[in-house]
């Protein structure tokens, strides 16, 4: 028998057999679907995590207040709970090293912003002139804040995209006075539009000068000093002497952590990549149970064609031919439902994706390879079996059944 | 063509041995219509099932066209039964999906003849056996006889030189029965061997050479003196 009479027979015997063989290969697609949809969740995850750090900036070291004694982030440092602040002094004392290019001390609060009637809750951001060029941020209107000391607390403030469109509409906002808490603050610029980063939309924030941030929130903390080092080549040396720095300010305790940015990508790289291979397994699972569902009716369909199996054998099918011809049949489902697999996780990334825009959703290549080849090797690995029950029925028994 | 030497075939049921065939011996000419007849559970299912290679035997040598085909392995016998035997069944056995053409070709599908041929072939042979306006039906939809005599084309196509039918007519009006019978004794006349196992005495008598069995034993093997 001819390969393609082969997969002739077996597709025939397929389409007959319809309700049967569509129930198999939905099993076998949701299966695919399943580990295609996970795994580009996972991925998209993985891209929209670093796609956030690289847009922070290049060449950054960030220096968090506090510190933990295993390597690693913890929480407390991320929202600035710690016994010691960092101060601005600090910030300003990691200009001494050589190898830093620029830095820009970062103080965090919310406050209520209003320009006459109009009023919204608002991030507001306490920095310094060299936000701007380490953020990577770019100006529509006017200026950024001016080049003074850092602790000059003048009342200007730098407003996002989307700020200066709810608080004044289509009028001019730049010389404009605005509001922030109690104090009010003339707008001497107006970012342009950039979108999120670090959980931060730009287009939301409005930036003052870090002194001035001080006063509005009553502190002397900051949540971040944003480092640049001079070159690729200078960030560990940045790094280093940051931390050098940092220990002297803080009278011999280390009591901040420094970090680079390609270590925090790198970190978070490899935890989501292994959380989506993870998930990408659990479902695998799910391709393995498809499997067995594919075995299971094979089984119940050799027995329902004993009788075909036996004719074929008196017309003289060799054992290994009926082998082949339910092993074609297996093969062909699991083909097909991988197919329909793939185009349905195809599909639902694309959705996902249409959904959460900011989620860069698409399937690994590796995914699915991965999930077409779990898909065709379960489902021939599970044929195995019925296909040799098949070939070892004695003729003349299934033939005596009527 | 057909030799058996000292063939039994037991079976095990239960903890007992069951003496299907009690040391068989046995020659068959080519181109001889022979019957089988006897008793139910007398052996002669299990004769033709030994002679069409589906079984076999316990002991004893079987030599098919000079050839011992009870030493061949499963592969060499399936190849055998496709080349040489064509069986004919009490209940068709038809492939319920698949339409008359294609039950018919599935001998030459299994023998890898190619497409032109096989289409060729079966056009020709239901157009002898009158059933060309019936090529696209399923089995359901064709009479018994219709039934039957798709089945004999299937069994015939590949040019097998023994032709084994186990009750031919057993499902089958007696009118129909008696064209099927017509049919197959046509064949004998192109020179196939036809061993037809069979109740029927009337269907017994016709054939030249008549074979009784009774418990797994050949009790009487008479040739019909006057030829028709």
């Amino acid at each position: 028998m001819k390969l393609n009479d082969t997969l002739q027979f077996a597709s025939h015997s397929l389409i007959s057999a319809r309700s049967r063989s569509v129930l198999m290969i939905i099993a076998m697609s949701i299966g695919v679907a399943a580990v295609v949809i996970l795994t580009a969740l996972g991925e998209g995850a993985r891209l929209y995590v670093i796609n956030q750090f690289s847009s922070l900036g290049t060449n950054l070291v960030i220096v968090f207040p506090g510190r933990s004694e295993t390597a690693g982030v913890n929480p407390g440092m991320l929202i600035g709970q710690t016994p010691r602040d960092l101060v601005l002094d600090d910030a300003m004392a990691v200009l001494r090293s050589s190898a830093v290019r620029r830095m820009a001390p970062l103080a965090v609060g919310s406050a209520l912003v209003s320009n006459g009637p109009l009023n919204r809750e608002v991030v507001v951001l306490g920095s310094t002139s060299e936000l701007l060029a380490i953020r990577h941020m770019t100006m529509s209107q006017g200026q950024f804040l001016p080049e003074a000391a850092a602790d000059a607390a003048s009342p200007v403030v730098v407003i996002g995209a989307k700020i200066k469109e709810e608080l004044f509409g289509i009028e001019n906002a730049v010389g404009s006075w605005l509001r922030i808490g109690d104090r009010r603050f003339r707008v001497i610029g107006i970012l342009s539009s950039q979108g999120e980063a670090m959980g931060m939309n730009t287009d939301e924030l409005v930036i003052v000068p870090v002194a001035s941030a001080h006063m509005l929130f009553n502190t002397q903390g900051l949540l971040r000093i944003l480092v640049e080092a001079k070159s690729r080549e200078q960030i560990e040396r940045a790094r280093s002497e940051t931390e050098q720095i940092l220990f002297k300010q803080h009278s011999g305790e280390r009591d901040v952590t420094v970090v680079t940015q390609d270590a925090m990508v790198a970190t978070f790289d490899r935890i989501l990549r292994t959380l989506t291979m993870a998930v990408g397994g659990i479902a695998a699972i799910s391709l393995a149970v498809a499997g067995v569902m594919i075995m299971n009716v094979m089984l119940i369909a050799v027995a329902q064609r004993t009788q075909e199996i036996g004719l074929l054998k008196a017309l003289g099918a060799p054992p290994a031919q009926i082998r082949r011809i339910f092993f074609a049949e297996a093969v062909l489902l699991s083909l097909v439902g991988s197919v329909i697999g793939l185009l349905l996780g195809q599909l639902g990334s694309f959705a996902i994706g249409q959904l959460y825009p900011t989620l860069p959703v698409a399937p690994p290549w590796w995914a699915l390879i991965a999930a077409f080849s779990t898909a065709l090797g379960s489902g021939i690995l599970f044929s195995v079996w019925p296909a040799r029950r098949a070939a070892q029925l004695d003729p003349v028994a299934a033939l005596a059944r009527r | 063509m057909i030799e058996f030497s000292n063939v039994c075939r037991n079976f095990t049921v239960g903890d007992q041995q069951v003496h299907a065939l009690r040391d068989i011996n046995l020659a068959l000419g080519a181109g001889e219509y022979i019957s089988i007849m006897g008793p139910s559970g007398s052996g002669k299912s299990t004769l033709l099932n030994l002679i069409g290679l589906l079984d076999r035997p316990s002991s004893g040598v079987y030599k098919l066209d000079g050839l011992d085909v009870t030493t061949l392995d499963d592969e060499q016998q399936a190849r055998v039964r496709r080349e040489k035997i064509g069986f004919v069944f009490q209940f068709f056995h038809l492939v319920p999906r698949l339409t008359a053409a294609m039950n018919i070709e599935l001998p030459l599908i299994l023998g890898g003849v190619n497409v032109e041929e096989r289409k060729e072939r079966v056009a020709k042979l239901l157009e002898s056996y009158g059933l060309t306006d019936r090529a696209e039906h399923r089995p359901e939809q064709l009479s018994g006889g219709q039934r039957q005599r798709v089945a004999i084309a299937r069994a015939t196509i590949m040019r097998p030189s023994v032709l084994l039918a186990d009750e031919p007519t057993g499902n089958l009006d007696s009118v129909t029965g008696k064209e099927v019978i017509r049919l197959l004794e046509q064949l004998t006349e192109q020179g196939v061997t036809l061993i037809m196992v069979t109740h029927d005495r009337d269907n017994g008598d016709r054939a030249l050479r008549q074979i009784t069995m009774v418990d797994g034993q050949i009790v009487g093997d008479g040739r019909k003196s006057d030829q028709p």
